[in-house]
């Protein structure tokens, strides 16, 4: 028995996108595999690394533990879509100024994840920094200027958005 | 030499140039590469820890429609023995043909018995199913001591112990014994007030790199091979395919995909070689491999587990006289533990006048042992600095003046006769000692501060490097290091500092092996010591080629022409570097240079680490509430990326020390081969890391640059031991210091 | 992973019509946080996989101070925890269901599932156990009702006989004077299974303050959830003291039938067992003395 290939219609950072897939196919492998998205890093591949973050309909997920053909109607934020048209999302450019990345492998699924928690919640501690991040696995920078680089880009993006002044 | 020297790049803090590609996803690494008509593939591994194979039958999988063809050992070259160096270890190329497909034996849960390509890795992992290998399933040898016995299952047809140079006649699954002798122990512990001895486990943990193994291959009709992959050298890939397919090494062409960690995990070949044959079977096509966290955990990898009995004694007033180290290091299925090098870590960071250390290489029925990150370090370093913590205990000495009192400076001689030059050991320790966080009250019930030394030596191997000047006066750079984590940062800067240029004029490009000259792998805490001098060699020339062009166009001899603060000048001439070389074209057109070095000396690296945990002691849990790690880097190039190298050296060591480690069932299969259960700390595991970056300028460098990577994953576990006998009164002998073993040791459980 | 078909069932019916069709072949998808994983892994093979996060009744997500909590199957952990802390009930299930995973586990992982997968660490079976929840399952013979305690039958079994499902979880309101919590182990702070886990609830009555009731249930030393009577009837008629707590502690380290693998050894989680369910007491009674709402 061949299962068919199933027509999926999704929004992908903010585009209609369309695809055909089958079934046992997961989002990760269609966003990479078909539809040219490698920002999402295919790595554990069950849900223990957090590589592979993206946001469907808004909600943090693994896109190694979605099936693809659940995006139907949904829109999904990667990696790719999180920088405005010119330059950098302030958390990118944190990430860099921090040195906040090595191999750079786990980054795009950190940066997903942050900017998840940054909508949900614009003043994180440091602790519910490292709570949130706790699913995305980082082996090479003890995660130390990860965490700076999320919470001063919260509060920069904080100031920018209020014109808070920051206390140093 | 260069410490009055004030720096315009070096020890500024630019942000990487491929800094853009890696935070938007753009970024290629080994597994985001397509191309037209690629084949994936699926490994059939072995599910026996050590068994023989009778037979295997690939006929069903070669049949199932969209297999594309189907490998076994049958179809690799039966290779001569021959040792070959890896950089950080050496490999035997027969052994390593033997790992790559297992050939009359599986000797390891995960073994890679055949493999599969086919149009989509579904169908090749349904293919796999198919493969129908026949085994005779023999006892496993999974523990070093078990393996030393002489009643033990053998592994090996042909492993015959190496005694200290003399080969034996048993068959034996100690591949070697080494011996290094300095003094006359038995007088020094005569001599001693105060001796300690004490036997340490420690189970074998992996490099766990998030980014699993993965290789493309093309295997063209003119017998061409290319091959794109994660590795930390290409030149020693394509070393290795070389042996490993015994073809001419001009036919291949290796090329560095981005990579995602390595920690020394990923210098040996696994998959590139089957993906080559599987290229060449399947009509040419190319070929992709990847590996999961299973296939990483059970196959790749790992360090050596360990046992270690440790011997010291020391006079009333502190100055150890004797130290003596028995180590076995499971060397996994073949030889190749990094037993010596153990051996130079474990009382490196002393000046001892008597020392005895016996190493043993033991196969065992693991994955074959690779490099981590100061490979055979760690654990060395776990026992002896938990017995010299309990040497001051004894003596009543503050447990960093018991090590300054002995520490190694330049001019003492390691326990093999090789001198110290100039090393930063007494500066590291004092700064540790003169911290605020050792000083710091630390209230609490089941609190306690441990510290630790650690010692690397660090390593110099080939580099190359090749530039050319843009008109617009920035400078494009070809290097052969991979960049694991920042180096093409590092490396544009010396270059850039050489120069008198901006960092950002430079333009770095990791090149295949076809593109640059040989270049070691990023390994050894080599890359930003020497490729760093391989650039400010290419520098240099360039300086000279362009005193040259600025000679021709003012009419003068080279020699008159100087180059200062980035502008030549020749009497009342100049010209900015940009400015000179806008005017290429009226001088003889472009100006380019290729330089390769080959360092012979290096600096040895020292780190001293300060932690507090707090231990509960109804669950036996450790937490880090604080840490602080002081390092001597020599001259630190990015201060940034310094400190991160020092701060995942940290983390990996208390991974090492508290969560990680390997769990086999009796019959030898690897039971936690998950991220979810081989447990590396979450961000929520580890607190900040504060580092101290001690510069004590490498005499041996151009830039004083020492090699940092390594030494920080020397110190944590035995830290972190230390402040656990400190918290709640048990010394913890046996790695990972799990919840389980501090209970057991607690007496709860 | 085996090819397989899917269906996004829109209504009850079509879900158990499909499952019924299947035999024993199909899986019912809701997070999928454990399915997609076995898939992949060979551990499970199916021909079909029912979708059931179209099917309304089973996203219900409702309170009634009358009723209890509604919980449907498909309501994934991290929006039945903000609704929970948002209203301030039922923070004992609130804690153990924010376990489950890391962030992105807990955009997909639903209550349902956790039960469903039949972990014997799951994290949230024993916090329902101590909740007296109930499983609403549906299948070919219409709806029944099970006791969460029984639904788990071995380790990654049920109760579920072929065709149903379970559509919702329903918990009975917390009466005054109740208090309940759930605490695990793990050598991870976060991303990790538990080596062992306990739920306890109780209720006080009187002045001074009397235990009424009180449930204990243990997680990951026993094939399956445990739900440990003989602890909880320890408690009933006592004072809420600590020696209380230890006592029911000490039969729930009686009750627990743990073994050595790769998270924990057997004595480690037996020592847990009495250790966490003191712990998770101690918590229990807190909410319990402060209205439920700690």
């Amino acid at each position: 028995m061949t299962p068919g290939k199933v027509t999926v219609h999704t929004r992908i950072n903010g585009e209609e996108v369309t695809f055909l897939c089958e079934p046992r196919q997961s989002l990760l492998e269609v966003l990479r595999m078909e539809l040219g998205f490698t920002g999402a890093k295919e790595c554990c591949n069950n849900g223990n690394c957090g590589a592979c973050s993206v946001l469907l309909d808004g909600v943090l997920v693994n896109s190694c533990l979605v099936l693809a053909v659940e995006a139907e109607g949904k829109s999904i934020l990667t990696v790719e879509g999180i920088a405005p048209a010119e330059g950098l999302h302030l958390l990118q450019q944190k990430f860099l100024e921090h040195a906040a990345l090595q191999c750079g492998i786990c980054t795009p699924g950190f940066i997903v994840s942050a900017y998840a928690l940054l909508q949900r919640n614009p003043r994180p501690s440091e602790q519910e920094v490292r709570r949130w991040m706790a699913g995305n696995l980082c082996r090479c920078t003890g995660y130390d200027k990860i965490i700076a680089a999320v919470l001063d880009a919260a509060a920069c993006l904080r100031e920018k958005a209020s014109g808070e002044v920051r206390v140093p | 030499m260069n410490e009055k020297e004030t720096y315009r790049v070096i020890g500024t803090r630019p942000l990487r140039p491929d800094g853009a590609d890696k935070v938007t996803g753009r970024a290629l690494y080994g597994a985001d590469l397509r191309l037209p008509g690629m084949l994936y593939g699926a490994v059939l591994r072995s599910p026996h820890a050590h068994a023989r194979i009778l037979s295997i039958d690939t006929s069903a999988a070669e049949a199932l429609p969209g297999v594309k063809a189907v490998v076994t050992a049958a179809d690799l070259p039966d290779v001569e023995a021959k040792v070959a160096s890896l950089g950080e270890g050496s490999v035997n190329t027969r052994y390593q043909s033997w790992n790559i497909l297992a050939r009359e034996k599986a000797l390891y849960y995960g073994h890679a018995v055949a493999v599969v390509a086919a149009a989509s890795v579904h169908i090749a992992q349904e293919a796999v199913k198919l493969i129908r290998v026949n085994y005779e399933v023999l006892p496993p040898v999974l523990d070093v001591l078990q393996a030393m016995q002489a009643d033990a299952p053998i592994l090996l047809r042909d492993l015959r112990t190496d005694e200290l140079g003399e080969k034996g006649s048993a068959l034996t699954n100690v591949a070697a014994h080494h011996q290094t002798k300095k003094g006359d122990v038995e007088r020094g512990f005569q001599e001693a007030a105060v001796t300690v001895e004490r036997e340490f486990h420690t189970a074998t943990v992996h490099q766990g790199y998030i980014e699993p193994q993965n290789a493309t291959a093309l295997y063209n009709q003119d017998g061409r091979i290319t091959i794109w992959c994660s590795t930390q050298g290409s030149f020693g890939v394509r070393d290795q395919l070389k042996d490993i397919l015994d073809v001419p090494v001009a036919q291949i062409k290796v090329v560095p995909m981005e990579i995602g960690g390595g920690f020394g995990g990923k210098n040996n070949v696994y998959l590139e070689p089957l993906a080559a044959l599987l290229s060449k079977k399947s009509g040419h096509k190319p070929v992709r491999l990847t590996m999961n966290h299973a296939d990483v955990l059970s196959a790749t990898g790992p360090t050596s587990g360990s046992v270690i009995r440790v011997k010291m004694g020391a006079r009333k007033d502190g100055r150890i006289t004797a130290a003596q180290a028995w180590l076995a290091y499971e060397a996994g299925a073949f030889p190749g533990s990094p037993v010596t090098s153990g051996m130079g870590v474990i009382f490196g960071p002393y000046a001892i006048e008597n020392v005895l250390l016996d190493g043993y290489d033991v196969v065992v029925n693991k994955p074959p042992a690779a490099a981590y990150r100061a490979p055979g370090g760690t654990n060395a370093a776990f026992a002896a600095e938990v017995v010299i913590d309990e040497l001051a205990e004894k003596l009543g000495m503050d447990p960093l003046d018991l090590r300054l009192l002995n520490a190694a400076k330049e001019g003492d001689r390691k326990a093999d006769g090789v001198a110290y030059g100039r090393i930063g050991c007494v500066e590291v320790l004092e700064a540790a000692r003169n911290h605020p966080h050792y000083r710091a009250p630390l209230p609490g019930k089941f609190r306690g501060r441990g510290v630790a030394a650690g010692s690397w030596g660090n390593y110099g191997g080939k580099s190359s490097a090749s530039a050319s000047v843009n008109s617009d006066g920035s400078v494009n750079l070809v290097e052969g290091s991979v960049d694991i984590g920042g180096s093409r940062a590092s490396i544009s800067m010396q270059l850039a500092e050489t120069l008198q240029i901006p960092v950002e004029s430079i333009r770095p490009q990791v090149a295949d092996t076809d593109t640059v000259g040989y270049t070691e792998g990023t390994y050894g805490s080599r890359t930003t010591f020497a490729t760093g001098w391989a650039v400010y060699e290419l520098g240099r020339r360039l300086i000279g080629l362009l005193c040259e062009r600025a000679a021709q166009l003012w009419d003068v001899e080279p020699g008159q022409v100087t180059y200062e603060g980035g502008v030549f000048s020749c009497g009342g001439q100049r010209l900015s570097f940009a400015e000179l070389a806008g005017k290429m074209d009226e001088t003889g057109g472009a100006v380019v240079a290729s330089v390769s070095v080959q360092p012979e000396t290096w600096g040895p690296a020292f780190a001293a680490h300060i932690v507090d945990v707090e231990v509960d002691p109804e669950t036996g849990k450790v937490d880090i509430l604080r840490y602080t790690a002081v390092q001597d880097v020599g001259k630190a190039v990015h201060p940034a990326y310094v400190e991160g190298q020092i701060q995942g050296g940290v983390a990996q060591g208390v991974g090492w020390g508290l969560s990680e480690g390997y769990y086999y069932d009796a019959q030898g299969r690897l039971a936690n081969a998950s991220l979810l259960d081989y447990r590396m700390p979450t961000s929520l595991d580890l607190p900040a890391i504060e580092t101290v970056i001690v510069e004590v300028p490498n005499p041996g460098h151009p830039y004083g640059v020492r090699g940092v990577g390594e030494v920080p994953i020397v110190p944590p576990p035995a830290a972190i031991a230390n402040a656990i006998y400190r918290a709640v009164g048990v010394r913890l002998t046996t790695l990972p210091m799990s919840p389980a073993r501090v209970l057991e040791a607690l007496g709860k459980a | 992973m085996r090819a397989f078909e899917y269906l996004s069932a829109s209504s009850v019916r079509e879900a158990v019509e499909a499952l019924a069709a299947r035999n024993g072949r199909a899986r019912v998808l809701a997070g999928g946080t454990d399915l997609i994983v076995q898939l992949r892994e060979g551990r499970r093979e199916v021909d079909l996989v029912v979708d059931i996060k179209a099917i309304p009744e089973a996203n219900r997500l409702e309170f009634d101070l009358q009723t209890g909590l509604l919980v449907g199957a498909a309501v994934p952990c991290y929006r039945m925890v903000g609704f929970l802390n948002a209203a301030g009930i039922y923070p004992g299930l609130a804690a153990a269901a924010g376990l489950v995973g890391g962030t992105q586990i807990q955009g997909r992982a639903t209550l349902g599932g956790n039960l469903c997968n039949a972990s014997p660490a799951a994290d949230t079976i024993p916090a329902l156990i101590v909740h007296r929840a109930a499983c609403l399952i549906t299948g070919p013979q219409g709806e029944r009702e099970l006791p969460a305690e029984d639904f788990c039958t071995g380790p990654g079994q049920t109760a579920l006989q072929p065709g149903e499902f379970l559509l919702a979880l329903r918990l009975p309101p917390e009466p005054e004077g109740f208090g309940a919590h759930y605490v695990r182990f793990t050598p991870r702070n976060e991303m990790d299974i538990a080596v062992a886990g306990a739920g306890a609830s109780l209720r006080l009555a009187g002045s001074p303050a009397r235990i009424i009731e009180a449930r204990v249930a243990l997680g990951a030393v026993a094939p399956t959830p445990l739900l440990v009577r003989e602890a909880g009837a320890s408690l009933v008629g006592k004072a809420p003291t600590l020696e209380a707590f230890e006592e029911a502690g000490r039969l729930a380290r009686e009750a627990a039938r743990p073994i050595d693998d790769m998270r924990g050894t057997a004595a480690q989680r037996r020592h847990l067992s009495g250790v966490l369910v003191r712990r998770a007491l101690e918590t229990a009674y807190q909410r319990a003395s402060r209205g439920g709402d700690a």
